[in-house]
């Protein structure tokens, strides 16, 4: 998970509370963060899908796109040129998941959008990218951006997300008003005092929020959100194992610059609209792929026996040719057992298919399956 | 009382006559985190000091596990498959990898003994 560093490592705002806190630290793109705390991977995994898991992800880019003339339309159309979401068609407050595409229909980095639905603020929109991309994203979204919309890099945020079926319930007891929050949507509003930005997502596949959130309060609202027994901090290796479970994508590796939104199984974050008018970078092979198939295709992969398929893994055919590639692959705790996912030939993509995994020299049986492994578990109201 | 001696990448051999017990140190399985998965040799696959002899894998990560001497793997530890875990639990005893007939005695003398490995281990 790690990438190549130069350079001395930034820090978050939670940087020192990681330390109390016991956590073991790695270099991740380009801060140093918690990968993991006293109790293991495992148990925080674990911990996560039955209570509640606190990450500290602050080092994701945070920004927003506001338009001169105070309107939401000339924000929203100068961002659908460089994303396939329908962004125009965003209620105050509400977010979608949507990708940056380049001129070949590939992927720079995938994001989240959201319409802030505060008064006053309601034609600004918020981003979140991820951290190892935030420089050429912010880099692509000025070279692109028309004179009338503005690009307002927030340096002064952190991100704290908390997920699992106790998220909700827990952050609520310091702000009654999320309760009601449906998956999705977002709300401005004081947590115990402190004010904040509050998104009903994640990336887990469970129930929870993530909380923009001022950096110099971040360590108080992070120290009272953990003296609930419900919460508990949660490293990077969970984040990875559960978001594999998920069946999310995770940027530079499940997507890049040569994968389309439509082969990494995205098309539903491709509203009709898009679909059809395309308008944005890179619309017309996504389009093609729409139209006549994509050559190959994200999957789930299962391996009939314990052994991980780690990224890289060659993925073949029953009778021994290559057919693809793993992607992300390891062990789901909550599964009990490996999980893949990886891009096919698409005439293997079917579910059931039988496949091989080229694991240390052995081809090892697996199975093509649906994703997600472990079911989502969000809240739809 | 066998001795056992350690190399530098964490792997124990307690020896016992002509037969050495393969398997990973305290401070190994604790830098691994929770094992998943180990992939052991074959009894009577011959191995060599330094060769990659199996595999063990976390949630996160696979690691080579290099045996410390050369010789004829007797044994593999059956209870692994089905119980991983055992290695983070117990990797002196029960959490053993494999057993190996030393075929050069003169090679154990290259391995660190127990007070040599705990010096090791305060330099890390």
């Amino acid at each position: 998970m790690g990438e190549t560093q130069t350079g001395p490592l930034l820090k978050t705002p939670l940087h020192a509370l990681h330390g109390e806190l016991g956590a073991k630290m790695v270099p991740f793109a380009g801060y140093d963060m918690p990968v993991q705390y006293p109790t293991g991977v495992m148990a925080e995994h674990n911990w996560t899908r039955e209570h509640a898991g606190l990450f500290d992800v602050s080092h994701m880019g945070q920004c927003f796109l506001i338009p001169a003339d105070g309107q939401y339309e000339t924000a929203a159309a100068a961002l659908e040129k460089l994303v396939p979401a329908d962004v125009l068609g965003l209620k105050p407050g509400q977010q979608r998941y949507s990708q940056f595409t380049n001129a070949e229909g590939g992927i720079l980095d995938d994001l989240m959008v959201t319409r802030l639905g505060h008064p006053g603020h309601e034609h600004w929109i918020y981003l979140v990218v991820n951290a190892a991309c935030k420089d050429a994203d912010y880099a692509h979204l000025k070279a692109h951006l028309p004179a009338g919309v503005t690009l307002k890099i927030a340096e002064d945020l952190a991100l704290i997300a908390v997920q699992g079926p106790a998220a909700v319930a827990a952050v609520a007891t310091l702000a009654p008003d999320l309760a009601g929050l449906k998956f999705m949507t977002s709300l401005d509003l004081a947590i115990d005092g402190i004010w904040a930005h509050v998104s009903r997502t994640g990336y887990t596949g469970e129930d929870g929020v993530e909380i923009s959130v001022k950096s110099a309060d971040a360590v108080a609202l992070t120290q009272k959100l953990l003296a609930d027994a419900r919460v508990k901090p949660i490293g990077l290796g969970a984040r990875d194992s559960l978001r594999l479970e998920a069946g999310l994508c995770l940027y530079g590796h499940d997507i890049d610059t040569t994968t389309s939104p439509v082969e990494a199984g995205l098309t539903w974050s491709i509203q009709k609209r898009r679909r059809i008018e395309g308008g944005f970078l890179g619309a017309g092979r996504i389009q093609k792929d729409l139209a006549d198939g994509a050559p190959r295709l994200r999957v789930g992969i299962l391996p009939d026996g314990r052994a991980p398929a780690r990224e890289g893994t060659v993925v073949k055919s029953a009778d021994g040719q290559p057919i693809g590639t793993v992607t992300s692959g390891g062990f789901g705790p909550t599964i009990n057992g490996p999980l893949a996912m990886g891009y096919v030939n698409r005439r293997f993509a079917e579910p059931g298919t039988p496949v091989l995994l080229e694991v240390r020299g052995k081809d090892l049986p697996a199975k093509v399956v649906t994703m997600p492994f472990a079911p989502h578990r969000y809240f739809r109201g | 009382m066998a001795t056992v001696k350690y190399t530098k990448d964490h792997e124990y051999i307690r020896i016992d006559g002509d037969t050495g017990t393969v398997g990973i140190s305290h401070y190994a399985q604790e830098q691994l985190g929770d094992v998943v998965f180990v992939e052991l040799p074959a009894a009577g696959k011959a191995v060599k000091k330094g060769d990659s002899a199996a595999v063990v894998e976390s949630v996160k990560a696979a690691s080579d596990i290099y045996s410390p001497v050369s010789g004829e793997v007797t044994a593999a530890n059956p209870d692994l498959e089905g119980a991983p875990a055992t290695v983070n639990d117990d990797p002196a005893g029960k959490g053993w990898f494999f057993k190996v007939k030393i075929a050069n005695p003169a090679e154990l003398d290259e391995l660190m003994d127990e007070a040599a490995y705990k010096a090791f281990l305060d330099t890390l």
